[in-house]
C-alpha cells in the first residue's frame, strides 16, 4: 500500500492501461472485448485505490480485474446465446510484464477503415488510458455520443478482421505515419484550446505528448517520430504566452516570450537537431526546426527570417500544401517587404482549398496593412473575421480591424 | 466540427401533404437518428411546437412586453434541429441530403457551423 495523489494515480493507470490491454488481447485473441473490460477495471481502480490504496502489484491487479470482467462478459454472452463457456476462459492469465504491447495497439487504434475522429478517440481510450467520460468532456460532446463512436470503430476494427501483431514493411510505414497524424491531431485538439470552459482541453495536449514519449521511446531512430515530438514541445513551450487573461489570443510577434518555457524548448531544440542530422527529412522534422527558430529568438525582431523562408521553401516542396506556402509568405514579407509576401499570396488565390480561408485573408489584411493600404487591410480584417470558426480569433481580427480607421467612417 | 442543421418547414407545405408522406416523413427522421446515434454524430436533436404558439419578448424603457405568435413574418418557421458532431462540412452536408425534409420542395434543410473559442493563428 502506498500513499498516493489522485494524479499520481491518474498518471499510473494512464501508462498501465496499454500494457493491461496487451496482455488480455494476447491471452484472450479479441480486441472489442478486452478494450471494454479493461476500461471498467480502470474505472473500478479510480474508485478503489484511492479508497484502499494502491495494490502491492497494480499492473498484476488491473489484469485479474480486467480479465474477470472480460469472462464474466463472456460467460453471459454464452448463457445468452445457451453454449457452452469456452474452457480455456476459466483461468486468469499469467501477467506477461515483458511485453509492450503499446506500439501494437497504437496501430491497431489507427486503422485504415476508421475516420480521423474515430482513430482519436479509441487511441486516447485504450492507448491513452482516459475515460469515455474523459474523452467526451475533452471533445465537448455528450459521453453517449462518444461511447456509440468508440463501440464503431471497434466493429470496424473487427470487421476488418486485423491479427494482433505490428504490420510490416511498407504498411507498417504508411500506418505510422497515420498513428503520427492522429497525435498531432490529438495535440491540436487541446493546443488550440485556449480559455473558460475549454481549459480542460488543454489535457490533451499533455496526453498526446505523452503518448508521443511513447513511441519516440519505442522508435528513437525515427526521424519524423522524434520530429513530431520536438513540434508538440516547442509549441506547447509557448501556452502561457499565447493567451491574455481573458482567454485573447496573442499573435506570435507579440508574445512574451520571457513566458515561454525554457525546459521544454531546450528539450525540443535538442530533438530537432539530433533528428535533422539523421538520414531521412520530413514535415514534422521542419515544422519543428521552424518552431525552434522562432524559440531561438530573444525578440520577434531577432528572428532568423531567411532561415524560416527556407524550411518553409524545403516543406513546400517536400510537402506542398497551400497553408505552407500561406507561411511562406509571411516569411518572406519579413525577408523581401510586403510586397513580395502579397505576391506570393495572388498564388493562392485560384486554390479552390484557400479561396474563402479566414487565414488567407487575414495574412493580407496583415500585409495590406504593412504596405500602408489601411482601407483594404480593414476589409481584409473584417473578412476574415466573418471567415473563421474560433471565437478567440474572431476577436482578434475584429481588435486589428478597430485599431485602424475605418473607411467612410 | 460541431454542426447545426436546422429546419425550416413551412406549414402549408407540410398541410398539403398526404398521410402517407407525413408518415414517410416521420419515418425518415427515426431512421436519420437511429443512424447517428450508432455512428456517434449525434448531440441532440429537438423539434419545435408550432409557431403559433410562440411568444416574443421585449423589453423598452425596462418594461417586458410579450406578444404572441413568431418574430418574424414568414411563411417558412424553425421547426426544429439536429446538432451534430462529424468529421468535416462535406460529411455535415452528406447527412442533411439524408434528411427527408431535403428532398420536398418549400421546406428548408440548412447547415451551420458551430464557432468555438479556439483556433489557430500561428503557423
Amino acid at each position: 500500500m502506498g500513499a498516493m495523489t489522485a494524479p499520481a494515480f491518474e498518471d499510473l493507470l494512464r501508462e498501465l492501461a496499454p500494457q493491461v490491454l496487451g496482455a488480455l488481447v494476447r491471452r484472450y485473441g479479441q480486441f472489442e472485448g478486452c478494450e471494454d473490460a479493461v476500461q471498467e477495471a480502470v474505472l473500478a481502480a479510480t474508485v478503489q485505490w484511492p479508497a484502499e490504496g494502491l495494490p502491492d502489484n497494480p499492473r498484476g491487479w488491473l489484469v485479474t480485474v480486467a480479465s474477470r470482467r472480460f469472462i464474466d462478459q463472456l460467460r453471459s454472452d454464452h448463457a445468452r446465446r445457451e453454449r457452452e463457456s469456452a474452457t480455456a476462459a476459466e483461468v486468469l492469465p499469467e501477467d506477461v510484464p515483458d511485453t509492450d504491447d503499446t506500439l501494437v495497439l497504437l496501430f491497431l487504434c489507427c486503422h485504415p477503415t476508421l475516420t480521423a475522429a474515430s482513430r482519436t478517440a479509441l487511441t486516447l481510450r485504450a492507448v491513452g488510458g482516459l475515460t469515455t467520460a474523459e474523452i467526451a468532456r475533452a471533445f465537448l460532446v455528450p459521453e453517449a455520443t462518444m461511447a456509440a463512436r468508440i463501440s464503431r470503430a471497434k466493429q470496424r476494427i473487427r470487421a476488418a478482421g486485423r491479427s494482433f501483431s505490428l504490420p510490416e514493411g511498407a504498411e507498417r510505414e504508411e500506418r505510422l505515419r497515420v498513428v503520427l497524424h492522429v497525435l498531432y491531431l490529438i495535440f491540436n485538439e487541446g493546443y488550440t484550446a485556449s480559455s473558460g470552459r475549454e481549459l480542460h482541453r488543454a489535457d490533451l495536449a499533455h496526453e498526446a505528448i505523452r503518448l508521443a514519449r511513447t513511441v519516440h521511446a519505442h522508435l528513437p531512430e525515427d526521424g519524423e517520430v522524434t520530429g513530431l515530438l520536438a513540434l508538440m514541445l516547442l509549441t506547447h513551450a509557448r501556452r502561457a504566452a499565447r493567451t491574455t487573461a481573458a482567454g485573447d489570443l496573442v499573435p506570435l510577434d507579440e508574445q512574451d516570450r520571457t513566458a515561454w518555457d525554457r525546459a521544454l524548448i531546450d528539450e525540443g531544440t535538442e530533438l530537432v537537431s539530433a533528428a535533422l542530422a539523421g538520414p531521412t527529412l520530413g514535415p514534422y522534422q521542419l515544422q519543428a526546426a521552424i518552431a525552434a527558430t522562432h524559440a531561438d529568438a530573444a525578440t520577434a525582431k531577432e528572428t532568423n527570417w531567411p532561415q524560416v523562408h527556407a524550411l518553409y521553401l524545403i516543406l513546400e516542396r517536400i510537402a506542398p500544401n497551400p497553408v505552407v506556402t500561406l507561411n511562406r509568405a509571411v516569411a518572406l514579407a519579413e525577408t523581401e517587404g510586403p510586397q513580395a509576401g502579397l505576391a506570393l499570396l495572388a498564388t493562392l488565390d485560384s486554390d479552390e482549398r484557400m479561396a474563402a480561408h479566414h487565414r488567407l485573408l487575414s495574412v493580407r489584411a496583415h500585409l495590406l496593412e504593412q504596405t500602408g493600404d489601411l482601407p483594404g487591410a480593414y476589409e481584409h480584417y473584417r473578412r476574415a473575421a466573418k471567415s473563421t470558426a474560433s471565437l478567440a480569433e474572431q476577436r482578434y481580427l475584429e481588435a486589428r480591424a478597430g485599431r485602424l480607421a475605418a473607411p467612410d467612417g | 466540427m460541431q454542426f447545426l442543421i436546422s429546419l425550416h418547414i413551412n406549414p402549408a407545405v407540410m398541410d398539403a401533404l398526404t398521410d402517407d408522406e407525413k408518415a414517410a416523413i416521420g419515418g425518415g427522421h427515426g431512421a436519420f437518428i437511429e443512424a447517428l446515434k450508432e455512428s456517434g454524430e449525434l448531440l441532440t436533436t429537438q423539434a419545435l411546437v408550432d409557431p403559433s404558439q410562440a411568444a416574443v419578448v421585449s423589453v423598452r424603457n425596462g418594461q417586458p412586453a410579450v406578444t404572441d405568435g413568431p418574430f418574424l413574418e414568414s411563411k417558412e418557421f424553425l421547426g426544429g434541429f439536429y446538432l451534430i458532431d462529424c468529421e468535416n462540412k462535406e460529411r455535415a452536408i452528406e447527412l442533411a441530403a439524408r434528411i427527408p425534409d431535403a428532398a420536398i420542395e418549400g421546406l428548408g434543410v440548412e447547415v451551420r457551423q458551430v464557432m468555438f473559442s479556439a483556433g489557430q493563428l500561428e503557423p
